[in-house]
Protein backbone atom coordinates (compact mmCIF):
# COMPACT_ATOMS: atom_id res chain seq x y z
CA UNK A 1 0.00 0.00 0.00
CA UNK A 2 1.06 3.59 -0.55
CA UNK A 3 2.61 6.02 1.89
CA UNK A 4 0.73 8.93 3.40
CA UNK A 5 2.42 12.05 4.73
CA UNK A 6 1.78 14.69 7.39
CA UNK A 7 2.53 18.40 7.14
CA UNK A 8 5.17 17.80 9.82
CA UNK A 9 6.94 15.40 7.41
CA UNK A 10 6.13 12.00 8.93
CA UNK A 11 5.02 9.12 6.74
CA UNK A 12 2.86 6.08 7.43
CA UNK A 13 2.35 2.97 5.35
CA UNK A 14 -0.19 0.23 6.06
CA UNK A 15 0.62 -3.48 5.59
CA UNK A 16 -1.26 -6.42 7.07
CA UNK A 17 -3.11 -4.25 9.61
CA UNK A 18 0.15 -2.69 10.86
CA UNK A 19 1.23 0.90 10.25
CA UNK A 20 4.94 1.55 9.68
CA UNK A 21 5.96 5.09 10.58
CA UNK A 22 8.99 7.24 9.75
CA UNK A 23 10.08 10.70 8.69
CA UNK A 24 10.19 11.76 5.06
CA UNK A 25 13.33 11.91 2.96
CA UNK A 26 12.78 15.64 2.75
CA UNK A 27 12.79 15.94 6.55
CA UNK A 28 15.92 13.80 6.87
CA UNK A 29 17.69 15.94 4.31
CA UNK A 30 16.67 19.14 6.08
CA UNK A 31 17.83 17.83 9.46
CA UNK A 32 21.26 16.92 8.11
CA UNK A 33 23.36 14.22 9.79
CA UNK A 34 21.09 12.43 12.25
CA UNK A 35 22.89 11.55 15.48
CA UNK A 36 20.17 10.18 17.77
CA UNK A 37 16.69 8.73 17.51
CA UNK A 38 14.55 8.53 20.64
CA UNK A 39 12.43 5.45 19.95
CA UNK A 40 8.98 5.16 21.55
CA UNK A 41 8.29 2.55 24.23
CA UNK A 42 6.69 -0.65 23.00
CA UNK A 43 3.13 -0.92 24.23
CA UNK A 44 2.55 2.83 24.32
CA UNK A 45 -0.69 4.09 22.77
CA UNK A 46 -0.68 7.36 20.89
CA UNK A 47 -3.32 9.56 19.35
CA UNK A 48 -2.90 10.95 15.85
CA UNK A 49 -0.57 13.99 15.85
CA UNK A 50 0.63 13.41 19.44
CA UNK A 51 4.37 13.34 20.12
CA UNK A 52 5.56 9.83 19.28
CA UNK A 53 9.37 9.98 19.21
CA UNK A 54 12.29 12.38 19.06
CA UNK A 55 15.10 12.88 16.61
CA UNK A 56 18.35 14.83 16.83
CA UNK A 57 20.75 15.93 14.15
CA UNK A 58 23.97 17.91 14.22
CA UNK A 59 21.77 20.97 13.77
CA UNK A 60 18.61 20.51 15.85
CA UNK A 61 16.39 18.39 18.07
CA UNK A 62 12.85 17.74 16.84
CA UNK A 63 9.75 15.85 17.85
CA UNK A 64 8.20 13.18 15.64
CA UNK A 65 4.40 13.14 15.73
CA UNK A 66 2.18 10.11 15.22
CA UNK A 67 0.69 10.27 11.72
CA UNK A 68 -2.04 7.91 12.89
CA UNK A 69 -3.45 6.70 16.24
CA UNK A 70 -2.37 3.27 17.45
CA UNK A 71 -0.28 1.18 19.81
CA UNK A 72 3.49 0.79 19.37
CA UNK A 73 4.28 -2.88 18.73
CA UNK A 74 7.77 -2.70 17.25
CA UNK A 75 10.62 -0.17 17.06
CA UNK A 76 13.58 0.00 14.68
CA UNK A 77 16.25 -1.01 17.21
CA UNK A 78 19.00 -0.61 14.59
CA UNK A 79 18.64 3.16 14.95
CA UNK A 80 20.06 3.02 18.50
CA UNK A 81 23.51 2.23 17.13
CA UNK A 82 23.13 3.62 13.62
CA UNK A 83 20.81 6.64 13.52
CA UNK A 84 22.43 7.53 10.18
CA UNK A 85 20.19 4.84 8.64
CA UNK A 86 17.53 7.56 8.60
CA UNK A 87 19.75 9.69 6.34
CA UNK A 88 20.48 6.68 4.16
CA UNK A 89 16.84 5.71 3.69
CA UNK A 90 14.29 7.69 5.65
CA UNK A 91 11.40 6.06 3.82
CA UNK A 92 12.92 2.56 3.86
CA UNK A 93 15.48 1.08 6.34
CA UNK A 94 15.24 4.25 8.44
CA UNK A 95 11.66 3.57 9.59
CA UNK A 96 10.98 4.46 13.24
CA UNK A 97 8.27 2.13 14.57
CA UNK A 98 5.20 0.04 13.82
CA UNK A 99 1.71 0.65 15.22
CA UNK A 100 -1.25 -1.67 15.57
CA UNK A 101 -4.92 -1.09 16.26
CA UNK A 102 -5.01 1.86 13.93
CA UNK A 103 -8.05 3.54 12.42
CA UNK A 104 -7.37 3.62 8.69
CA UNK A 105 -10.04 6.28 8.35
CA UNK A 106 -7.50 8.75 9.79
CA UNK A 107 -5.42 8.38 6.63
CA UNK A 108 -7.97 10.62 4.95
CA UNK A 109 -6.55 13.61 6.87
CA UNK A 110 -3.04 12.95 5.45
CA UNK A 111 -1.48 13.64 2.05
CA UNK A 112 -0.66 11.06 -0.58
CA UNK A 113 2.82 11.17 -2.15
CA UNK A 114 1.75 13.39 -5.00
CA UNK A 115 -0.02 15.92 -2.76
CA UNK A 116 2.94 15.89 -0.38
CA UNK A 117 5.27 16.61 -3.31
CA UNK A 118 3.14 19.62 -4.25
CA UNK A 119 3.11 20.69 -0.58
CA UNK A 120 6.94 20.57 -0.45
CA UNK A 121 7.27 22.69 -3.57
CA UNK A 122 5.08 25.31 -1.89
CA UNK A 123 7.24 25.51 1.27
CA UNK B 1 18.12 39.00 7.09
CA UNK B 2 19.12 42.41 5.88
CA UNK B 3 22.55 43.64 4.82
CA UNK B 4 24.35 40.35 5.15
CA UNK B 5 27.97 40.63 4.08
CA UNK B 6 29.53 38.11 1.70
CA UNK B 7 33.13 36.92 1.66
CA UNK B 8 35.15 36.86 -1.60
CA UNK B 9 34.46 33.11 -1.68
CA UNK B 10 30.68 33.29 -1.91
CA UNK B 11 30.57 32.26 -5.58
CA UNK B 12 32.93 29.36 -4.83
CA UNK B 13 30.64 28.13 -2.03
CA UNK B 14 27.59 28.40 -4.24
CA UNK B 15 29.44 26.47 -6.95
CA UNK B 16 30.07 23.73 -4.37
CA UNK B 17 26.35 23.76 -3.49
CA UNK B 18 27.06 24.74 0.10
CA UNK B 19 24.21 25.33 2.51
CA UNK B 20 24.60 29.03 3.35
CA UNK B 21 23.25 30.76 6.45
CA UNK B 22 23.77 34.01 8.38
CA UNK B 23 26.54 34.04 10.97
CA UNK B 24 27.74 37.16 12.77
CA UNK B 25 26.30 39.42 10.08
CA UNK B 26 27.79 37.37 7.23
CA UNK B 27 26.35 34.86 4.80
CA UNK B 28 28.58 31.85 5.48
CA UNK B 29 28.81 28.21 4.38
CA UNK B 30 27.42 25.92 7.09
CA UNK B 31 28.07 22.66 5.26
CA UNK B 32 29.02 21.18 1.91
CA UNK B 33 29.04 17.34 1.86
CA UNK B 34 27.68 17.11 5.41
CA UNK B 35 28.82 18.25 8.83
CA UNK B 36 30.01 14.87 10.11
CA UNK B 37 31.83 13.96 6.89
CA UNK B 38 33.61 17.36 6.92
CA UNK B 39 34.47 16.96 10.61
CA UNK B 40 35.99 13.54 9.93
CA UNK B 41 37.90 14.86 6.93
CA UNK B 42 39.52 17.49 9.15
CA UNK B 43 40.45 14.92 11.81
CA UNK B 44 41.92 12.54 9.20
CA UNK B 45 43.16 14.63 6.26
CA UNK B 46 42.96 18.39 5.66
CA UNK B 47 39.90 20.62 5.65
CA UNK B 48 39.72 24.10 4.12
CA UNK B 49 37.65 26.79 5.83
CA UNK B 50 36.58 30.24 4.63
CA UNK B 51 37.34 32.52 7.58
CA UNK B 52 37.25 35.82 5.67
CA UNK B 53 34.45 37.03 7.94
CA UNK B 54 36.78 37.50 10.90
CA UNK B 55 38.11 41.01 11.53
CA UNK B 56 41.72 42.18 11.34
CA UNK B 57 43.17 45.43 12.68
CA UNK B 58 46.66 46.68 11.93
CA UNK B 59 48.51 48.55 14.69
CA UNK B 60 51.54 50.58 13.62
CA UNK B 61 53.03 52.44 16.55
CA UNK B 62 54.99 52.04 19.73
CA UNK B 63 53.37 49.19 21.68
CA UNK B 64 53.77 50.89 25.06
CA UNK B 65 53.84 54.64 24.23
CA UNK B 66 50.80 54.56 21.94
CA UNK B 67 48.85 52.49 24.41
CA UNK B 68 48.33 48.93 23.07
CA UNK B 69 50.07 47.35 26.05
CA UNK B 70 47.21 48.30 28.38
CA UNK B 71 44.31 47.21 26.17
CA UNK B 72 44.16 43.42 26.57
CA UNK B 73 44.37 40.90 29.41
CA UNK B 74 47.82 39.87 28.20
CA UNK B 75 51.04 41.72 27.51
CA UNK B 76 51.70 42.61 23.87
CA UNK B 77 55.21 43.96 24.41
CA UNK B 78 56.44 40.55 25.60
CA UNK B 79 55.19 38.73 22.49
CA UNK B 80 58.28 38.04 20.40
CA UNK B 81 58.15 39.16 16.79
CA UNK B 82 56.82 36.19 14.78
CA UNK B 83 54.66 34.93 17.63
CA UNK B 84 51.01 35.36 18.55
CA UNK B 85 49.02 35.31 21.79
CA UNK B 86 45.37 34.66 22.68
CA UNK B 87 43.41 36.66 25.24
CA UNK B 88 40.62 39.12 25.89
CA UNK B 89 39.32 42.65 25.52
CA UNK B 90 37.29 43.35 28.68
CA UNK B 91 34.77 45.94 29.82
CA UNK B 92 35.05 47.75 33.19
CA UNK B 93 33.13 44.92 34.88
CA UNK B 94 35.59 42.32 33.61
CA UNK B 95 33.08 41.03 31.02
CA UNK B 96 34.46 39.77 27.72
CA UNK B 97 33.93 42.24 24.85
CA UNK B 98 35.82 39.80 22.63
CA UNK B 99 38.36 37.02 22.56
CA UNK B 100 41.13 37.60 20.04
CA UNK B 101 44.67 36.87 18.92
CA UNK B 102 47.47 39.41 18.57
CA UNK B 103 50.22 38.70 16.03
CA UNK B 104 53.45 40.57 16.70
CA UNK B 105 54.51 41.52 13.17
CA UNK B 106 57.44 43.79 14.09
CA UNK B 107 58.79 45.85 17.00
CA UNK B 108 56.20 48.55 16.31
CA UNK B 109 53.59 46.55 14.40
CA UNK B 110 50.86 44.12 15.41
CA UNK B 111 47.82 42.52 13.81
CA UNK B 112 44.75 41.94 15.96
CA UNK B 113 42.37 39.22 14.78
CA UNK B 114 38.85 39.42 16.20
CA UNK B 115 35.45 37.76 15.82
CA UNK B 116 33.21 38.72 12.91
CA UNK B 117 30.13 39.90 14.79
CA UNK B 118 32.17 42.04 17.17
CA UNK B 119 34.56 43.63 14.64
CA UNK B 120 32.97 47.10 14.52
CA UNK B 121 32.57 47.47 18.26
CA UNK B 122 36.03 46.06 18.99
CA UNK B 123 37.58 48.61 16.67
CA UNK B 124 35.96 51.57 18.42
CA UNK B 125 36.67 50.20 21.90
CA UNK B 126 40.34 49.51 21.17
CA UNK B 127 40.79 52.92 19.51
CA UNK B 128 39.17 54.68 22.45
CA UNK B 129 41.72 53.06 24.76
CA UNK B 130 44.78 54.05 22.77
CA UNK B 131 46.75 57.18 23.57
CA UNK B 132 47.15 57.66 19.85
CA UNK B 133 44.10 56.20 18.03
CA UNK B 134 45.61 56.97 14.62
CA UNK B 135 47.94 53.97 14.92
CA UNK B 136 45.05 51.52 14.47
CA UNK B 137 43.52 50.67 11.07
CA UNK B 138 40.67 48.29 10.31
CA UNK B 139 42.01 46.14 7.46
CA UNK B 140 39.20 43.54 7.62
CA UNK B 141 37.70 44.24 4.20
CA UNK B 142 40.99 44.03 2.32
CA UNK B 143 42.23 41.00 4.27
CA UNK B 144 41.22 37.48 3.30
CA UNK B 145 41.71 34.47 5.53
CA UNK B 146 41.44 30.74 4.92
CA UNK B 147 42.36 27.98 7.36
CA UNK B 148 43.83 24.66 6.28
CA UNK B 149 43.49 22.25 9.20
CA UNK B 150 44.17 18.56 9.58
CA UNK B 151 47.03 16.08 10.00
CA UNK B 152 47.97 16.32 6.30
CA UNK B 153 47.97 20.12 6.20
CA UNK B 154 51.72 20.52 6.70
CA UNK B 155 52.78 18.43 3.72
CA UNK B 156 50.22 20.16 1.52
CA UNK B 157 51.38 23.62 2.64
CA UNK B 158 55.02 22.68 2.08
CA UNK B 159 54.26 21.44 -1.42
CA UNK B 160 52.63 24.74 -2.36
CA UNK B 161 54.38 27.37 -0.30
CA UNK B 162 57.84 26.05 0.39
CA UNK B 163 59.93 24.17 2.96
CA UNK B 164 59.94 27.07 5.45
CA UNK B 165 56.44 25.90 6.51
CA UNK B 166 57.93 22.78 8.13
CA UNK B 167 59.56 24.77 10.89
CA UNK B 168 56.63 26.89 12.04
CA UNK B 169 55.95 25.91 15.67
CA UNK B 170 52.55 26.17 17.38
CA UNK B 171 51.45 29.82 17.82
CA UNK B 172 54.23 31.11 15.55
CA UNK B 173 53.83 32.54 12.08
CA UNK B 174 55.90 33.52 9.08
CA UNK B 175 55.52 36.35 6.58
CA UNK B 176 55.92 35.01 3.11
CA UNK B 177 54.83 35.52 -0.52
CA UNK B 178 51.79 33.65 -1.84
CA UNK B 179 50.44 34.32 -5.37
CA UNK B 180 52.89 37.25 -5.59
CA UNK B 181 51.37 38.93 -2.55
CA UNK B 182 52.50 39.46 1.03
CA UNK B 183 50.92 36.76 3.16
CA UNK B 184 51.00 35.52 6.72
CA UNK B 185 51.01 31.80 7.45
CA UNK B 186 50.28 31.10 11.10
CA UNK B 187 50.37 27.78 12.94
CA UNK B 188 47.09 28.40 14.75
CA UNK B 189 43.54 27.20 14.39
CA UNK B 190 40.28 26.27 16.05
CA UNK B 191 40.08 22.53 15.42
CA UNK B 192 42.60 20.72 17.62
CA UNK B 193 44.48 19.52 14.55
CA UNK B 194 47.78 20.50 13.04
CA UNK B 195 46.88 23.44 10.87
CA UNK B 196 47.50 26.84 9.44
CA UNK B 197 45.68 30.13 9.15
CA UNK B 198 46.59 31.98 5.95
CA UNK B 199 46.10 35.74 5.65
CA UNK B 200 46.20 37.08 2.10
CA UNK B 201 44.77 40.13 0.27
CA UNK B 202 41.03 39.57 -0.13
CA UNK B 203 41.16 39.66 -3.94
CA UNK B 204 43.57 36.68 -4.06
CA UNK B 205 41.69 34.39 -1.71
CA UNK B 206 39.47 32.84 -4.37
CA UNK B 207 42.55 31.76 -6.33
CA UNK B 208 44.19 30.30 -3.21
CA UNK B 209 40.96 28.45 -2.38
CA UNK B 210 40.86 26.98 -5.87
CA UNK B 211 44.50 25.87 -5.76
CA UNK B 212 44.19 24.16 -2.38
CA UNK B 213 40.94 22.42 -3.34
CA UNK B 214 42.69 20.78 -6.28
CA UNK B 215 44.60 18.70 -3.73
CA UNK B 216 42.89 15.29 -3.42
CA UNK B 217 43.38 15.32 0.35
CA UNK B 218 41.73 18.73 0.79
CA UNK B 219 37.97 19.17 1.13
CA UNK B 220 36.00 22.28 2.08
CA UNK B 221 34.44 22.38 5.55
CA UNK B 222 31.78 24.75 6.82
CA UNK B 223 31.00 26.40 10.11
CA UNK B 224 28.97 23.38 11.24
CA UNK B 225 32.03 21.12 11.25
CA UNK B 226 34.13 23.92 12.71
CA UNK B 227 31.78 24.15 15.68
CA UNK B 228 32.00 20.39 16.38
CA UNK B 229 35.78 20.45 16.04
CA UNK B 230 36.26 23.35 18.44
CA UNK B 231 33.81 21.94 20.96
CA UNK B 232 35.59 18.57 21.04
CA UNK B 233 38.64 20.58 22.14
CA UNK B 234 36.62 22.61 24.65
CA UNK B 235 37.47 25.92 22.93
CA UNK B 236 35.07 28.73 23.81
CA UNK B 237 32.85 30.32 21.18
CA UNK B 238 32.19 34.03 21.57
CA UNK B 239 28.46 34.70 21.81
CA UNK B 240 27.78 31.24 23.30
CA UNK B 241 30.40 30.51 25.97
CA UNK B 242 31.67 34.08 26.31
CA UNK B 243 29.95 37.44 26.31
CA UNK B 244 30.00 40.80 28.05
CA UNK B 245 28.30 39.33 31.12
CA UNK B 246 30.98 36.66 31.72
CA UNK B 247 34.51 37.24 32.96
CA UNK B 248 37.43 35.10 31.75
CA UNK B 249 37.83 33.83 35.34
CA UNK B 250 34.25 32.55 35.41
CA UNK B 251 34.74 31.07 31.96
CA UNK B 252 37.73 29.06 33.23
CA UNK B 253 40.19 30.99 31.06
CA UNK B 254 42.38 32.62 33.71
CA UNK B 255 45.54 31.34 32.02
CA UNK B 256 44.97 33.98 29.33
CA UNK B 257 44.78 36.79 31.91
CA UNK B 258 47.98 38.36 33.21
CA UNK B 259 47.17 39.91 36.59
CA UNK B 260 50.70 41.38 36.81
CA UNK B 261 49.92 44.05 34.23
CA UNK B 262 47.32 46.82 33.97
CA UNK B 263 44.20 46.51 31.77
CA UNK B 264 40.61 47.71 31.85
CA UNK B 265 38.51 45.27 33.85
CA UNK B 266 41.36 44.19 36.12
CA UNK B 267 39.73 45.72 39.22
CA UNK B 268 36.60 43.61 38.68
CA UNK B 269 38.71 40.48 38.23
CA UNK B 270 40.62 41.22 41.47
CA UNK B 271 37.31 41.48 43.32
CA UNK B 272 36.16 38.21 41.74
CA UNK B 273 39.40 36.52 42.82
CA UNK B 274 38.90 37.77 46.38
CA UNK B 275 35.21 36.96 46.66
CA UNK B 276 35.03 33.85 44.50
CA UNK B 277 33.22 33.45 41.18
CA UNK B 278 29.43 33.22 41.26
CA UNK B 279 29.53 30.55 38.55
CA UNK B 280 32.07 28.04 37.29
CA UNK B 281 32.62 26.63 33.85
CA UNK B 282 32.17 22.88 33.46
CA UNK B 283 32.76 20.46 30.66
CA UNK B 284 30.45 17.46 30.72
CA UNK B 285 29.92 14.26 28.83
CA UNK B 286 26.43 12.89 28.26
CA UNK B 287 25.73 9.18 28.91
CA UNK B 288 23.97 8.79 25.54
CA UNK B 289 24.09 10.09 21.98
CA UNK B 290 21.74 12.92 22.93
CA UNK B 291 23.13 16.39 22.31
CA UNK B 292 22.90 19.14 24.92
CA UNK B 293 22.29 22.55 23.35
CA UNK B 294 22.79 26.22 24.21
CA UNK B 295 20.42 27.34 27.03
CA UNK B 296 19.38 23.83 28.16
CA UNK B 297 19.06 23.71 31.97
CA UNK B 298 21.63 21.94 34.13
CA UNK B 299 20.34 20.24 37.30
CA UNK B 300 22.04 18.52 40.20
CA UNK B 301 20.01 16.34 42.58
CA UNK B 302 16.82 17.93 41.26
CA UNK B 303 17.90 21.53 41.72
CA UNK B 304 18.67 23.90 38.85
CA UNK B 305 22.37 24.76 39.08
CA UNK B 306 23.15 26.37 35.75
CA UNK B 307 22.79 26.21 32.00
CA UNK B 308 24.50 24.87 28.91
CA UNK B 309 26.54 27.37 26.90
CA UNK B 310 27.58 25.02 24.05
CA UNK B 311 26.70 21.46 23.23
CA UNK B 312 26.72 18.93 20.43
CA UNK B 313 26.96 15.29 19.52
CA UNK B 314 30.66 14.42 19.34
CA UNK B 315 31.44 12.16 16.38
CA UNK B 316 34.82 11.23 17.91
CA UNK B 317 33.38 10.25 21.30
CA UNK B 318 29.99 9.02 19.99
CA UNK B 319 28.13 10.81 22.75
CA UNK B 320 26.82 14.24 23.66
CA UNK B 321 29.34 16.77 25.01
CA UNK B 322 28.90 20.26 26.33
CA UNK B 323 30.17 23.28 28.19
CA UNK B 324 28.13 25.07 30.80
CA UNK B 325 28.12 27.55 33.64
CA UNK B 326 27.07 26.13 37.02
CA UNK B 327 27.24 26.86 40.73
CA UNK B 328 30.86 26.29 41.76
CA UNK B 329 29.78 23.61 44.27
CA UNK B 330 28.84 21.19 41.46
CA UNK B 331 31.82 21.82 39.17
CA UNK B 332 34.14 19.11 40.53
CA UNK B 333 35.27 16.35 38.16
CA UNK B 334 32.98 13.34 38.35
CA UNK B 335 29.92 15.29 39.52
CA UNK B 336 26.71 13.85 38.07
CA UNK B 337 24.43 16.32 36.32
CA UNK B 338 21.12 16.18 34.50
CA UNK B 339 20.62 18.27 31.37
CA UNK B 340 17.01 19.18 30.67
CA UNK B 341 14.98 20.99 28.06
CA UNK B 342 11.20 20.57 27.88
CA UNK B 343 10.66 16.79 27.70
CA UNK B 344 14.27 16.04 26.77
CA UNK B 345 16.44 14.86 29.66
CA UNK B 346 19.93 13.41 29.67
CA UNK B 347 22.40 12.35 32.34
CA UNK B 348 25.93 13.67 32.23
CA UNK B 349 29.18 13.78 34.16
CA UNK B 350 31.69 16.58 34.68
CA UNK B 351 34.91 15.71 32.83
CA UNK B 352 38.28 17.23 31.97
CA UNK B 353 39.08 19.14 28.80
CA UNK B 354 39.79 18.52 26.04
CA UNK B 355 37.04 16.01 25.33
CA UNK B 356 39.05 14.71 22.39
CA UNK B 357 42.73 14.01 22.97
CA UNK B 358 43.71 12.32 19.71
CA UNK B 359 44.29 15.45 17.62
CA UNK B 360 47.43 16.28 15.66
CA UNK B 361 47.57 19.86 17.05
CA UNK B 362 51.14 19.64 18.35
CA UNK B 363 52.41 17.22 15.73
Amino acid sequence: MAKFFTKEHEWVEMAGGQATVGISEHAAHELGDITYVELPKIGRSVKQFDTLAGIESVKAASDIYAPISGKVVEVNQALDEAPELVNQGAEAQGWICKLEGVDEGELASLMDAETYGTYLRGL
Amino acid sequence: MEDLKSTPLRAAHEGLKALMAPFGGWLMPIQYAGIIAEHRWCRERAALFDICHMGEFLYKGDIVEDGLEGVFTFSVKTIAVGRSRYGFLLNEDGGVIDDLIVFRLAEDEAMIVVNAATTGNDFSVIRSRLKNPAVLTDISSRTGKVDLQGPLSREIMVRHFGPQIVDIPFFKFIRTRILDEDAIVSRTGYTGELGYEIFLPADKVARLWEILLQEPDVAPAGLGARDLLRLEMGYSLYGSDLDEGITPLTAGLSSFVNMDKEFIGKGALQRELAQGSPLAKVAFRVDSRRAPRHHYEILHEGEKVGSVTSGAFSPMLSCGIGLGLVKPSVAALGTRLVIRHERVEMEAEVVELPFYTGGSLRA
